[in-house]
C-alpha cells in the first residue's frame, strides 16, 4: 500500500459496515451488521493521522490505547491489535458493538472536527471478531496460586471483568450468578441482533479456561448472605457487581393490564429465554400489532426493535422530550429509523385503558413541552395542559430506567447505600464501608454503561488484589 | 444440573418429586419457593417447597401437571437430572406466635401449608388444619398434615371424602361453632383463597393467601408478577408471595394468570405430538 500524507489519509472516507438491509433485517433476530472485512479495516484504520496527544484515548473510559492498536491493524496485525485493545479492557468484541462511541473516543477524534472521526468501534470489533473466529485467542499467563479466595456476585461486565484479572493473579475466583446463563445485562437486555449471544458465551469460557468457577443459579442473600461468604466459605473479599435491575413503573392507571411490560420482562422473555422462537423455546412472550415502548434510551430501542422483529405492524417509541435528548447511543436510534420505528417525541403517558378481558387497548397521553433545564442538564418537559390524545395499543413497554436490586444490600449489614439505594464505593478502590467487600459497575453508578461497569470491574480487581495480599 | 432422588404419581394428574439440593434445603424455611427448569431453552417455573431433609439434602415439591414444562418434568426419572432449581427465594410465612393459628390448603396447595404446620406448632401455635380437593383421590399429604396439626378438617367436593364442601364451608362453620382462629394462612387455587378471604373478612380474621402469579426469575428483576395489595403495585416474588388476603386484588390476579393461554395450549399440543414417555412412578 503507498504511504499517504496526512492530509490524504483524513480525507479519505470513513468505512461502514456492511449491513442487513433494514427491510430484511426487521423479521429477523440476526445481528444487523455484518462487520469489516480486512480490506475495509485496513482502509479505516488509514484515516488515523496518529496523533501524538491522542485526543480518542481521553474520551475513552478505560483508556484504549487507540493509535497503537489502529496502527497494528495498519500492518495487518490483528490478533495483536486486539490484544493491545485488551490491555487495558478486557471486554472489546462487546464494547466495539455497545459503547456510546459517539460520546466517548470518536467524539474526541481530531477527525471529527471536518471530517468524520475514525470508526474506532467498528475496528475495535473487527479485531476482536478476527482474533476469535481465527481462533487465535491466547490464554494470559496466570500466576502462581496465592490461596486467596475472591467471590464475585453477578456475573455483568464488572463481574467479568474482576474475575478475569483476578484470576491472572493467582487468586481463585467463583462468581455467583442469580439467573441461570452468566452475563448479566449482556444475555438477558442486549438483544441478539445487537450483540451476539454466542460472544458473550465465549467470554465467559475464556475466562472458565482460565479457570474461574461460575455458579449460575446462585440468588446471593437468599442461599448465602456476603457475610457467610465471607465467614464461612472462606472467601477472603467478596466484589459485589449486581447491576440496576430492579425495573421502574411510571405508577399511572392500567399499569398491571396484560400487555403492560417492564422492558426487563420484555427483553428478559425475548433474549434469556428465546421466547422469539416460541414454540421451539418454552416461554411466551405476547405479540401485538401496535406496540408502543416507553422511554428513550437503549433499552427502549431494543424493546422497540424487538418488537418489530415478533411482528408489530406500528411499533413506537413515546418519549417525553425531543429526539436530541434521547439517551440511546446514535447508532440504535438510527437503526431503528430505518426500520420503520416511529417516533412519538414531546409525548408523556397519563393512564392505560384496558378492555374486557383485561388487555391494555388504548393509552392515553399527554403533550410536552421543553422547559429550562434541569439538574441533569436536559431541559425538563412540561405537560401542555388539554392536549389529550389516546392511541391504540396491545402491546407497552416500559423503558424508563431502572433501580438497584437491594436482595444483597437488605442480607448484608454494615454497607452503606446511598439514597437511590447504590452502594457507595470508593471511586478508585471500589471498596466499600464493609472491610473486605469492593463494589462496582451500575450497582455504584446506577444505570450507566458496559465499559464503566468493566472498567469498575478493572479497579476493583487491583485493590482487590492489594488486600487480600496485605492479608494475613 | 440437580438430580431427581424420587418421583411419584400421588393420584390424578399430581406428582411428588424429591431434588437433591444439600445447600438450598439448609437455607429454605416454610413458605418460600424455589423456581425450576426442566430443559435448555426451557421454562422457568415456581413451585413451592413441600418438605425439606436437612440431613439428607432433599427438596420434596408436589406439582400438578398442567401444561407442557409440567408435563416434561413428570417425564424425569429418578436418578436423571433437571438443568436448575434456584432458591430459596420469596420470603417465609409468618409463622411466629399467634395462639389459634389455621392453615388452609386446596388442591396443590396442601404442599406448601404442611411445611407452615409443622413450624407454627413448633414456635407454640395451637395448630388447627383445613385440606381440601375435588375428590379423594387428590388429597395427599393426610398423615402427614395430622402429625403436623393439633386438630384437622378434611373436605372434598363432591364428599368422596371428608366432609362434602369447600374449605371455606368448613372455615365458616367453624367460626359459627365459635372456633375462631387468630391468624389463618390458605394456599390453594385463586378461587378458593377468595372464597377464604371473604368468609373472614366479616370477623376481621387476619387472613393471609400466598399468591402464585407467572414468574420469570424470582429475585424482582422482571416484574411479571405483579400483584396490587391495598391498591399499592407489589412484586409476588420479593414482596411475597405471601400477602394480606384482604387488600389483595384477586380479580387481578386472575386476569394476569391468563395471560399467556393461547400460547400455553399451543405448546401443550406441539408437546403431545411430539414423543415422549411419560414417567409414572410407583405410588407412594
Ligand atoms: C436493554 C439494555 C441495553 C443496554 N445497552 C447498552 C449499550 O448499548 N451500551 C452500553 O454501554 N450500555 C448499555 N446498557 C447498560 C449496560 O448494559 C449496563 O450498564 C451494564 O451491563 C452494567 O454492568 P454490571 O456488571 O454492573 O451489571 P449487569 O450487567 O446488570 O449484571 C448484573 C448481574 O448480577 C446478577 N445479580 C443480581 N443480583 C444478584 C444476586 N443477589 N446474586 C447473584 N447474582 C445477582 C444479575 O442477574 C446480573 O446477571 C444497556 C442496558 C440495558 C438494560
Ligand atoms: C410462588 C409459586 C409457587 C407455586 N407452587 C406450585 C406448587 O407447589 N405446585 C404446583 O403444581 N404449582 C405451583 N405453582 C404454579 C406453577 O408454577 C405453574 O403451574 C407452572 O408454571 C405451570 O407451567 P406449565 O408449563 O406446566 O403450564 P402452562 O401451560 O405454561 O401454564 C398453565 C397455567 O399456569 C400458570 N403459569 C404459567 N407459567 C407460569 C409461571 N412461569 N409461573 C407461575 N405460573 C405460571 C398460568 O396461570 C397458566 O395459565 C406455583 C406458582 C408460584 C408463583
Ligand atoms: S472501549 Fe469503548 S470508548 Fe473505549 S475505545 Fe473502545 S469503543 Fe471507544
Ligand atoms: S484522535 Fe483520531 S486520528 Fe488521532 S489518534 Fe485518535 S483516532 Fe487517530
Ligand atoms: S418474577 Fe421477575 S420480578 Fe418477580
Amino acid at each position: 500500500m503507498p504511504e499517504l500524507s496526512k492530509v490524504e489519509r483524513m480525507k479519505l472516507p470513513r468505512q461502514s459496515m456492511l449491513e442487513q438491509k433494514p427491510e430484511e433485517r426487521k423479521h429477523n433476530f440476526k445481528e444487523v451488521p455484518f462487520g469489516y472485512t480486512p480490506e475495509l479495516a485496513i482502509q479505516e484504520a488509514q484515516r488515523c493521522i496518529q496523533c501524538k496527544i491522542p485526543k480518542c484515548v481521553e474520551g475513552c473510559p478505560v483508556e484504549v490505547q487507540i493509535p497503537q492498536f489502529i496502527e497494528l491493524i495498519t500492518e495487518r496485525k490483528f490478533a495483536e491489535a486486539s490484544r493491545k485493545i485488551k490491555e487495558t479492557n478486557s471486554l472489546p468484541a462487546i464494547c466495539g458493538r455497545v459503547c456510546p462511541q459517539e460520546e466517548q473516543c470518536e467524539e474526541r477524534c481530531v477527525l471529527g472536527k471536518k471530517f468524520k472521526p475514525v470508526a474506532i468501534g467498528n475496528l475495535e470489533r473487527f479485531v476482536s471478531d478476527y482474533e476469535r473466529d481465527n481462533n487465535l485467542t491466547e490464554l494470559p499467563e496466570i500466576a502462581p496460586s496465592t490461596g486467596k479466595k475472591v467471590a464475585i456476585i453477578g456475573s455483568g461486565p464488572a463481574g467479568l471483568t474482576a474475575a478475569g484479572d483476578l484470576i491472572r493473579l493467582g487468586h481463585s475466583v467463583t462468581i455467583f450468578e442469580a439467573l441461570h446463563k452468566p452475563g448479566g445485562v449482556l444475555v438477558y437486555g442486549i438483544p441478539e441482533f445487537r450483540l451476539p449471544k454466542s460472544i458473550v458465551n465465549s467470554e465467559v469460557e475464556y475466562l472458565k479456561k482460565m479457570g474461574v468457577k461460575v455458579m449460575t443459579s446462585h440468588v446471593i442473600g437468599k442461599i448465602d448472605t456476603v457475610d457467610e461468604l465471607l465467614n464461612e466459605e472462606g472467601y477472603d473479599a467478596v466484589f459485589i457487581g449486581t447491576g440496576a435491575g430492579l425495573p421502574n413503573f411510571m405508577r399511572i392507571p392500567g399499569e398491571n393490564l396484560n400487555g403492560v411490560y417492564s422492558a426487563n420482562e420484555f427483553l428478559t422473555r425475548s433474549n434469556l429465554m428465546k421466547a422469539y422462537d416460541f414454540p421451539n423455546a418454552d416461554t411466551p412472550i405476547a405479540k401485538g400489532k401496535n406496540v408502543a415502548v416507553l422511554g428513550g434510551g437503549n433499552t427502549a430501542m431494543d424493546s422497540v426493535r424487538t418488537a418489530l422483529r415478533l411482528g408489530a405492524e406500528n411499533a413506537y417509541i413515546v418519549y417525553r422530550r425531543s429526539q436530541v435528548e434521547m439517551p440511546a447511543r446514535a447508532a440504535e436510534i438510527h437503526h431503528a429509523e430505518q426500520e420503520g420505528v416511529q417516533f412519538i417525541l414531546l409525548t408523556n403517558p397519563v393512564r392505560f385503558i384496558g378492555n374486557k378481558d383485561g388487555w391494555v387497548e388504548k393509552m392515553e397521553c399527554i403533550r410536552m413541552e421543553l422547559g429550562e433545564p434541569d439538574e441533569s442538564g436536559r431541559c425538563r418537559p412540561i405537560p401542555i395542559e388539554g392536549s389529550n390524545f389516546e392511541i391504540d395499543v396491545d402491546i407497552v413497554v416500559i423503558a424508563i430506567g431502572n433501580r438497584s436490586n437491594p436482595l444483597v444490600v437488605q442480607t448484608t449489614p454494615g454497607l452503606k447505600t446511598n439514597r437511590w439505594g447504590n452502594i457507595i464505593a470508593d471511586p478508585e478502590t471500589m471498596e466499600t464501608s464493609k472491610r473486605g467487600v469492593f463494589a462496582g459497575g451500575d450497582i455504584v453508578t446506577g444505570g450507566a454503561t458496559v465499559i464503566l461497569a468493566a472498567g469498575a470491574g478493572k479497579k476493583a480487581a487491583r485493590a482487590i488484589h492489594d488486600f487480600v495480599m496485605s492479608k494475613k | 444440573m440437580v438430580e431427581v432422588l424420587e418421583h411419584y404419581n400421588i393420584g390424578q394428574s399430581n406428582f411428588k418429586i424429591v431434588l437433591a439440593v444439600p445447600k438450598l434445603v439448609k437455607k429454605a424455611k416454610p413458605g418460600q419457593f424455589v423456581v425450576l427448569r426442566v430443559s435448555e431453552n426451557g421454562e422457568r417455573i415456581p413451585m413451592s417447597i413441600a418438605d425439606m431433609d436437612r440431613e439428607a439434602g432433599t427438596l420434596t415439591v408436589i406439582y400438578q401437571v398442567i401444561g407442557k414444562t409440567t408435563a416434561l418434568l413428570a417425564t424425569v426419572k429418578p436418578g436423571e437430572y433437571i438443568m436448575d432449581c434456584v432458591g430459596p427465594l420469596g420470603n417465609p410465612s409468618h409463622v411466629d406466635k399467634k395462639g389459634k393459628y389455621m392453615v388452609i390448603g386446596g388442591g396443590i396447595g396442601i404442599a406448601p401449608i404442611h411445611p407452615v404446620a409443622q413450624k407454627a406448632r413448633e414456635n407454640g401455635n395451637e395448630v388447627y388444619g383445613i385440606i381440601g380437593a375435588r375428590t379423594k383421590e387428590l388429597i395427599f399429604f393426610e398423615d402427614e398434615m395430622r402429625k403436623a396439626c393439633n386438630r384437622l378438617y378434611i373436605c372434598t367436593d363432591d364428599g368422596s371424602y371428608g366432609e362434602k364442601g369447600f374449605v371455606s364451608n368448613v372455615l365458616q362453620r367453624l367460626i359459627d361453632e365459635g372456633d375462631k382462629p387468630d391468624f389463618i394462612l390458605a394456599i390453594g387455587p385463586v378461587p378458593m383463597m377468595k372464597a377464604v378471604c371473604e368468609t373472614t373478612r366479616p370477623y376481621s380474621i387476619p387472613t393471609w393467601v400466598s399468591v402464585n402469579p407467572i414468574m420469570i426469575d424470582g429475585t424482582g428483576m422482571c416484574g411479571a408478577c405483579r400483584v396490587s395489595v391495598g391498591g399499592v403495585t407489589k412484586f409476588g416474588c420479593v414482596d411475597g408471595p405471601d400477602f394480606d388476603g384482604h387488600l389483595l386484588d384477586f380479580d387481578l390476579l386472575t386476569s394476569r394468570l391468563r395471560m399467556y393461554i393461547p400460547q400455553e395450549r399451543e405448546a401443550m399440543k406441539k408437546f403431545q405430538e411430539e414423543v415422549h414417555t411419560p414417567y409414572v412412578g410407583p405410588k407412594s
